[in-house]
């Protein structure tokens, strides 16, 4: 295991000095205004602008992409007649719909999303709109062994098109590089010839960029990137906001910090599109004290939105992603980016300030992306996750049986637990199969989680 | 007044029973499992001197009473009687609809005999069957529990919206043919009460039989003075026990179960509530010959009714119920000392299925024990710090135990199944059986020649038989660790 230099340069510094760089390059041009702070109390019914989006340019392509991406990992589902939760395509056309006439142009898609589903709702969306007036991201993810083939690989890469009605994407990512470390990136790119073809598919001009997302192992990440002058990245997909960005080895000592992955790209020039901006609402649903804070602060504005901003702040950001699956959330985040207000340099400090108190809360960084279901004994992994966290951050986690409000407390831990989990999908169940682990782009120790969880919901059940 | 006031009582008693059957959070059962315990065949087979002394001191003082305010299904009837009306009739002519009738003896003695040897004998459907205060509890849990499913599920879905967390996801299994086998006596019970009032009390009950020899002699009486009487013959028509022949100004003490309708539709005072006078003895009636269907005879049909698994969706592997394991004795619950215990003292009301926070009770669908508690794992397992069932259990087939005394009883022991076990089966590191026993009891060692990975060896000396290994098992259908129920529980 190679040990990274990743100094640890104060957050305000190392936001300072990217933000100069990034200035002197002028690789990406950047067309955002500020705006007072508002200090009126949050309208949900506020105007949306439809034509202040801020936008970011492409140096390789010249594409002026939208600073907010659509994720296309969360759609709406509904019930088929089955009872089974399936796309619902109406809602995905609506909120396709709304966001172009917004300004947003920028998908992002993956042949595993939504349970493979994701691709031909969004193409079934987008289809109905010009082809050049939006711009298709999606992914080589042979994950499963079947598809590490070549064979397989060029038959999902086919699908890819297909399902999505085109004859050329805008965006290639090699899926999720460094989980396995550089054995697992050869297995699914090299020896199979894999990443020759997407090569060889960019040079024909069916695929105008191609990129990589990351997470896990840093290695790997380095070692894409000391390629450069050979693979010519346009464009790298890392986990940034403001949580990560000095802190994610403190939540957990195998993931890498993204002020020291937005650095490195900066350094080469690759335009960064940034995931998990919001952590999955993770940053949204926020402890108590912490959304007290946000809305003392910024009543006009959602919890949200801080986060966005951030992920926007950063010059070298092409995109930053959001898997938006209600109307209001588009809407909040499109007023976010309509124009970016950038953050000032106190308001670094601020949201740094709440990173530091949010990690001294335990909860668990469940982004709730589902990669590890389904699980093989039927567990339901993110929902027993998003609980504890819920429970956590809503400060209803049972103590001590003395406490005046232990009973009520046990009792809205418990009520909250069984409603959203049938029997047999609980805790309790999870056999230490492990899995789950290798699947989880947060790295989270799942089956341990769990245990734990389940300790909790045992000792409170045997009051 | 009389019978105001006896109505009040009984329809507080009526809805404190009925509630705590419902109840399947058990809240309840804490404040009113008493009313359980003062039931008369209950109180009997636990040998609970003190309430049947009270209850015997209570009929020689004011006649059935018990039948009238403290009996769920003789309350339960009066009010069946009240809101039914099955014939063409007005609701006056309803009201009215009685007369007087000689009293069945002869099949009340038969009824109660019948009883006495089943109880003696062990024959528990006949238990089942014939004892008041349980079928009720039956009817109740059968019957009522899937309104109250709909209903709390309501109830459910605004307090989720609210976010008041006040209830408990009602997790109560049901069963379609228990509903169909007591959906039919049920229907029975609903044409007798509103054809003929109390005509099952009086000839089917044996509870009725026995209060109603002894309120032959009861201190207090309802009596008819002759003087005022004007024979206008409205008591006699209003009378639901059809035990009182106006004619004759005669009562039969041994079917009168103090409701006091007769002293309010008296307008002139004659019939009254007191102290018994010496000559009003009771004639004795003639048998007679009008048929009776009760509806009881009933082919008890085999109910291979499963639990319904809801159908998931795509982004979950499908779960496969579990099934029964290849148990020889279903254990019971600690408390009960023993199955013959069980089998001796339950009259199968169903409290302590309702009252069972972990859902481990369920009644028996065996013929021998049909609708008895039985232990099972598939919903949960029996938690060593509740003593829900051994509370509520009013007839000692469950008698009280302390929570102390509770991780000292086996009622029965973990047994491996080399060939469903995951360790073996798809060499996975599992232990979740060992993971969860509550009392270090399963050890998982590798074992040569059997798996590579670690398989459970269950200590019996620690085994309490709990069935948490058995909840957890992954391996299905069927578990690949199981409790096999001791008939005598071990103390250790």
């Amino acid at each position: 295991m190679n040990n990274q230099d990743i100094s640890r340069r104060q957050f305000l510094k190392g936001v300072a000095v990217a933000g100069a760089t990034v200035a002197a390059s002028e690789f990406l041009s950047s067309c955002s205004e500020s705006k007072s702070a508002d200090t009126q109390a949050y309208d949900p019914n506020a105007e949306v602008p439809k034509d202040k989006m801020t936008y970011r340019v492409n140096p390789t392509t010249g594409d002026k992409v939208s600073l907010l991406g659509y994720g296309c990992m969360r759609w709406p589902n509904k019930k088929d007649e089955n009872g089974k939760d399936i796309i619902d395509q109406e809602k995905v056309n609506e909120l396709v719909d709304y966001a172009l006439e917004h300004g947003v142009n920028y998908f992002d898609t993956s042949p595993v999303y939504c349970q493979g589903h994701s691709e031909e709702a969004t193409g079934i969306a987008l289809s109905r709109h010009p082809r050049n007036s939006y711009y298709i991201a999606t992914k080589m993810s042979n994950f499963a062994p079947e598809f590490q083939t070549f064979e397989g690989s060029k038959k999902m890469y086919e699908n890819s098109l297909k399902y999505l009605q085109t004859d050329y994407l805008d965006y290639m990512l090699l899926h999720s590089i460094g989980g396995g470390g550089i054995p697992a990136f050869e297995q699914r790119y090299i020896n199979n010839g894999v990443l020759d073809f997407l090569l060889a598919e960019r040079k024909a001009g069916r695929i105008r960029n191609l990129g990589f997302s990351f997470h896990g192992d840093v290695e790997v990440f380095d070692y894409l990137l000391s390629k450069q002058d050979e693979w010519k990245w346009d464009f790298v997909q890392i986990q940034m906001n403001y949580l990560d960005w000095d802190h994610a080895k403190e939540q957990n000592a195998r993931n890498v910090n993204a002020s020291y992955l937005y650095r490195e790209l900066e350094k080469r020039g690759i335009p960064a599109v940034i995931m998990e901006p919001l952590l999955g609402g993770r940053l949204s649903k926020v402890h108590d004290h912490i959304a007290k804070t946000f809305m003392e602060r910024t009543p006009g504005k959602s919890i949200a939105s801080w986060a966005f901003r951030f992920a926007g702040h950063f010059d070298g950001v092409l995109t930053a992603l959001s898997g938006m699956t209600y109307m209001e959330h588009l809407q909040d985040n499109i007023r976010t980016f309509s124009p970016l207000e950038k953050l000032t340099g106190e308001e670094l400090e601020f949201l740094d300030k709440v990173a530091k108190q949010m990690i001294s809360y335990k909860t668990i960084p469940c982004n709730d992306c589902k990669y590890c279901m389904p699980c093989p004994y039927g567990i339901d992994i993110p929902t027993i996750l998003l609980h504890y966290n819920q429970a956590i951050n809503e400060g209803f986690i049972p103590g001590d049986k003395n406490e005046s409000e232990y009973s009520a407390l046990r009792r809205k831990y418990l009520i909250g637990y069984m409603r959203k989990l049938e029997a047999d999908r609980r805790a309790d169940h999870c056999v230490n199969c492990g899995v789950c682990m290798p699947h989880c782009p947060q790295n989270i120790k799942i089956p341990f989680e769990l245990q734990k969880i389940d300790q909790l919901a045992e000792s409170l059940l045997n009051k | 007044m009389i019978r105001k006031a006896r109505v009040v009582v009984a329809s507080l008693v009526l809805l404190a029973i009925t509630a705590m059957f419902l109840d399947y959070t058990g809240t309840l059962h804490e404040y009113f499992s008493w009313l359980a315990k003062i039931q008369f065949l209950p109180a009997v087979l636990a040998i609970n001197v003190g309430v049947i002394i009270g209850l015997v001191a209570l009929t020689a003082i004011f006649g059935r009473l018990y039948c009238s305010v403290i009996c769920p299904l003789g309350i339960f009837q009066d009010v069946l009687g009240k809101v039914l009306k099955l014939n063409g009739k007005s609701w006056k002519q309803h009201k009215y609809r009685f007369s007087y009738s000689p009293a069945k003896s002869i099949l009340r003695y038969v009824m109660l005999g019948l009883l006495v040897i089943a109880i003696v004998a062990g024959i528990n459907i006949i238990v089942t069957l014939l004892a008041p205060y349980s079928m009720y509890g039956k009817f109740v849990s059968t019957l009522f529990a899937p309104v109250m499913k709909v209903v709390s599920m309501g109830v459910e879905y605004i307090d989720e919206r609210l976010g008041t967390y006040l209830i408990y996801p009602n997790d109560v299994v049901l069963s379609g043919g228990l509903a169909c086998i007591f959906g039919v006596l049920f229907i029975a019970l609903c044409i007798v009460a509103s054809k003929n009032g109390r005509t099952y009390c009086n000839t089917i009950c044996p509870v009725g039989t026995v209060l109603g020899f002894i309120s032959k002699y009861s201190l207090l009486k309802v009596q008819i003075d002759t003087d005022k009487c004007k024979n206008c013959g409205l008591c006699e028509k209003r009378c639901k026990s059809s035990c009182l022949n106006a004619k004759e100004h005669k009562i039969d003490y041994s079917r009168c179960v103090a409701c006091f309708d007769c002293i309010d539709e008296c307008k002139h005072g004659a019939v009254s509530y007191t102290l018994r006078k010496n000559n009003a003895k009771v004639k004795n009636v003639d048998e007679g010959k009008r048929a009776f269907v009760t509806g009881v005879a009933l082919a008890v049909g085999a109910s291979a009714v499963k639990a319904q698994h809801k159908t998931v969706d795509g982004g979950y592997a499908t779960i496969i119920g579990k099934t029964v394991p290849p148990r020889t004795t279903a254990p019971v619950p600690a408390g009960s000392g023993s199955v013959s215990n069980m089998e001796r003292h339950c009259t199968s009301c169903q409290l302590c299925i309702t009252a069972c926070p972990n859902r481990v009770l369920s009644p028996s669908q065996e013929l021998g024990s049909f609708m008895q508690p039985r232990m099972s794992f598939d919903k949960g397992f029996c938690r060593v710090g509740c003593t829900a069932c051994s509370d509520v259990c009013p007839t000692g087939a469950i008698n009280k135990i302390k929570k102390e005394e509770k991780t000292a009883i086996a009622v029965g022991q973990a047994i491996w199944i080399a060939d469903n076990c995951i360790a073996v089966s798809k060499d996975e590191n599992c232990g979740n059986c060992a993971r969860h026993c509550p009392s270090g009891a399963i050890e998982m060692v590798v074992r040569e020649g059997v798996s590579a990975k670690a398989v459970p060896v269950v200590n019996t000396e620690k085994c309490i038989g709990c069935g948490a290994c058995e909840h957890v098992c992954p391996s299905r259908p069927i578990s690949a660790i199981y409790v096999e129920g001791y008939k005598e529980h071990h103390i250790r």
